[in-house]
């Protein structure tokens, strides 16, 4: 970590100072943080009283509101993570590892929402919780591998050694789940021809698609607010076990 | 070259030389696959029909068991150290001990198979087969586990950690390994499992030295 | 013996370098430098950071700040330097022989002969033993051997006398007069007194 550098010039520079970096975002989690509320307002307000139900699925397809948007957060967090990891690797940009270590929990945890969202789905559509279809044993995967990630930062206990190895272990896993996606795909086929019931029908009409629309961003924006805090948090832990540390070697000489 | 030959004679030497590895190894695979029938019933028909999954779990747990020892004791003597200041890149050097973890932790299995055949009831193309995927898709298991086994080796609770990290990434090589050994999907199914199961092997053999080896150069202290 | 040039001359430069474990600051804006023939003797009380320093020369720990370099060494003649730190890297089940050997082939067979070597550190007597059966002094020998069999102009050692008996220290001494003679260079971190005219010391304070 660069602490006693001069002020530097170029933004990516001030970003990549800790401090610096939160005292630039910080006043970016408020007004994010209200944009998010306003859009889960009206989001689930479309959700809930301004969409129709379906003829076949009832009032359930309204859990699709929240499955579509965290299955495709519980992607999206990867692919931040995988840059994240890149530029740990290539930039060795100090934020970068912050970045990677808050997201992981935060992956873990919508995807974890996606599982549940889809097996409460599921109870009622296929008449039961878990149905080993393609998509739902590729998202569980994912989630292991979610939890190894988190497994292996609180492993290490310096964390600028374990950015470097979990970065690698971060791109090892993104070149893994498009192989694992399509062999996941190709065993579920393979084991049950019959096709279940897809959820993204290819005609949706206007009246789901808004709510779905207005949920989605809600859900990203929610993923950039707590990304965001996450990463202050982070920084701040960092820094208090730097001081922590300064002050035990100071009483022990 | 030199130095990978050295590499690999010295860690083979080590792992047959009297350390008993390779028997709990082989040990651990036949009393997994043994104590299925325990579990499930001696079902004669239903045992065989699952008999290639169970073989492919077993060489899996198995080859997961001896993930630790491939680089953990020369971490901590000190050889892991040494290596990243070789003559010989660190990528070979990975690659060496990826083949000797094949052949004292994978091969050793596949010999000692026709053993779970027979208690398994499984027929004779069945378990020629399970032989042919297991030789197909192993070398991706090892070469996973090098992964594994380099991004956890300086830490303290690396042994249980590095299975839990692999074993989704191995999900399609168990995928192909026994699809490539059932059935359900006709012959051409089958041809099809097989071959992405060598391609898998063959990339994860090719690319795992060096994402090791990087891992160890910068993780390691 | 007299004094001939069989390393290519190469300097260790280090500025400004800032090294330690994790984030725990222990050296900061250290400058120096250490030409062929010379040898640098590191002291300080435990916890200085001897051995991180060591570790950042050799490579091996990223510094944290600053840059180490190597003046005149050709990237293509392969790696310019041995460390030897507190781990030995001696194996139980390989021969004492072997052990040697094995390192030959990894670090290139451009020094001694294997036997050669460890006539010099004294263990050609037990060459056929078992490494695990190596007292830790032996073991230490052992170790020392390693530099011996491929040829490298910077010695980077971490208390290489710990563990050897007052023969032993001679032995070190005199491979270090040996290697400086030949053109070496040297940076030792070590407790003990080792008496040769090519080394300086710098000694580190404890950091409050």
């Amino acid at each position: 970590m660069s602490i006693e550098t001069a002020p530097k010039i170029s933004w990516w520079n001030r970003l990549a100072h800790p401090g610096q970096f939160v005292a630039l975002t910080r006043p970016l989690v408020w007004p994010l943080a209200a944009l998010t509320a306003v859009l889960f307002a009206a989001g689930l307000w479309f959700a809930f009283f301004n969409s129709p139900a379906d003829y076949q699925m009832g009032d359930t397809v309204r859990i699709m509101y929240v499955h579509v948007p965290t299955a495709w957060l519980s992607q999206f967090v990867y692919a931040t993570m995988a840059v994240s990891a890149l530029g740990t690797l290539i930039w060795r940009h100090p934020m970068a590892d912050v970045s990677m270590k808050s997201a992981a929990p935060l992956g873990a945890a919508f995807t974890a929402m996606a599982l549940f969202t889809g097996s409460m789905w599921g109870r009622p559509t296929w008449g039961t919780f878990w149905e080993w279809d393609g998509r739902m044993t590729s998202t569980l995967v994912l989630l292991f591998i979610y939890l190894g990630i988190v497994a292996l930062w609180r492993a290490f206990d310096d964390q600028l050694r374990a950015a470097r190895v979990v970065a690698i272990f971060t791109l090892v896993g993104a070149v893994n789940i498009p192989i694992i996606k399509f062999s996941v795909d190709w065993w579920s086929t393979l084991h049950q021809p019959a096709s279940v019931f897809t959820p993204e029908g290819p005609k949706m009409p206007g009246s789901i698609l808004t709510p779905l629309f207005i949920m989605f961003f809600a859900f990203t924006f929610l993923f950039l607010v707590l990304q965001l805090v996450a990463m202050h948090t982070e920084v701040r832990r960092r820094r208090i076990a730097t001081l922590e540390r300064r002050m035990a070697r100071g009483s022990a000489a | 070259m030199r130095g990978f030959l050295a590499v690999l004679w010295r860690d083979l030497r080590l792992a047959l030389g009297g350390s008993g590895d390779v028997l709990t190894i082989v040990l651990f695979f036949v009393i997994t696959g043994a104590i299925t029938p325990f579990a499930v019933g001696p079902d004669q028909a239903l045992l065989s029909r699952i008999a290639p999954g169970i073989v492919w779990i077993a060489a899996f747990l198995a080859m997961l068991l001896g993930l630790d020892r491939l680089f953990r004791p020369d971490q901590e003597d000190g050889t892991l150290a040494l290596y990243r200041l070789a003559d010989v890149p660190l990528a070979a050097v990975v690659a060496a001990k990826v083949i000797v973890h094949w052949l004292t932790a994978a091969l050793p299995l596949i010999v000692a198979s026709p053993l779970l055949a027979v208690l398994l009831a499984m027929d004779f193309p069945t378990f020629a087969r399970t032989v042919v995927s297991l030789l197909l898709g192993t070398p991706a298991l090892a070469a996973f586990g090098a992964i594994g086994a380099a991004v956890t080796v300086t830490t303290r609770r690396g042994g249980l950690l590095a299975p839990i990290l692999i074993a989704p990434l191995c999900v399609p090589v168990l995928i192909f390994g026994v699809g490539a050994i059932a059935m359900g999907g006709g012959p051409d199914q089958a041809g099809a499992a097989l071959l992405f199961l060598a391609a898998l092997s063959l990339t994860a053999l090719a690319l795992s030295p060096f994402a090791a080896a990087l891992a160890i150069d910068w993780g390691e202290e | 013996m007299t004094p001939r040039q069989v390393h290519s001359p190469i300097s260790l430069r280090a500025r400004a370098l800032a090294c330690g474990r994790g984030d725990t600051l222990l050296i900061e804006g250290l400058d120096l430098d250490v030409e062929p023939g010379a040898g640098l003797l590191l002291r300080g009380p435990n916890g200085a950071g001897k051995s991180t320093l060591l570790l950042s020369l050799a490579g091996l720990l990223p510094p944290l700040g600053g840059e180490v370099s190597l003046f005149g060494h050709d990237p293509e003649d392969g790696p310019a330097l041995h460390y030897c730190g507190h781990r030995n890297a001696v194996r139980p089940r390989l021969g004492v022989r072997q052990t040697l050997a094995f390192w030959r082939d990894i670090n290139g067979p451009t020094g001694l002969s294997v036997d050669a070597a460890l006539e010099r550190v004294g263990l050609l007597p037990i060459a056929g033993l078992d490494a695990g059966y190596l007292s830790a002094g032996q073991q230490r020998r052992l170790a020392l051997a390693r530099l011996l069999v491929s040829r490298r102009p910077l010695w980077l050692l971490d208390e290489p006398t710990a563990a050897l008996d007052t023969d032993g220290h001679r032995l070190v001494a005199s491979l270090l007069a040996q290697h400086l003679e030949q053109g070496g260079l040297a940076v030792i971190a070590t407790h003990d007194e080792i008496e040769l005219p090519a080394l300086r010391t710098l000694a580190l304070a404890a950091r409050a």
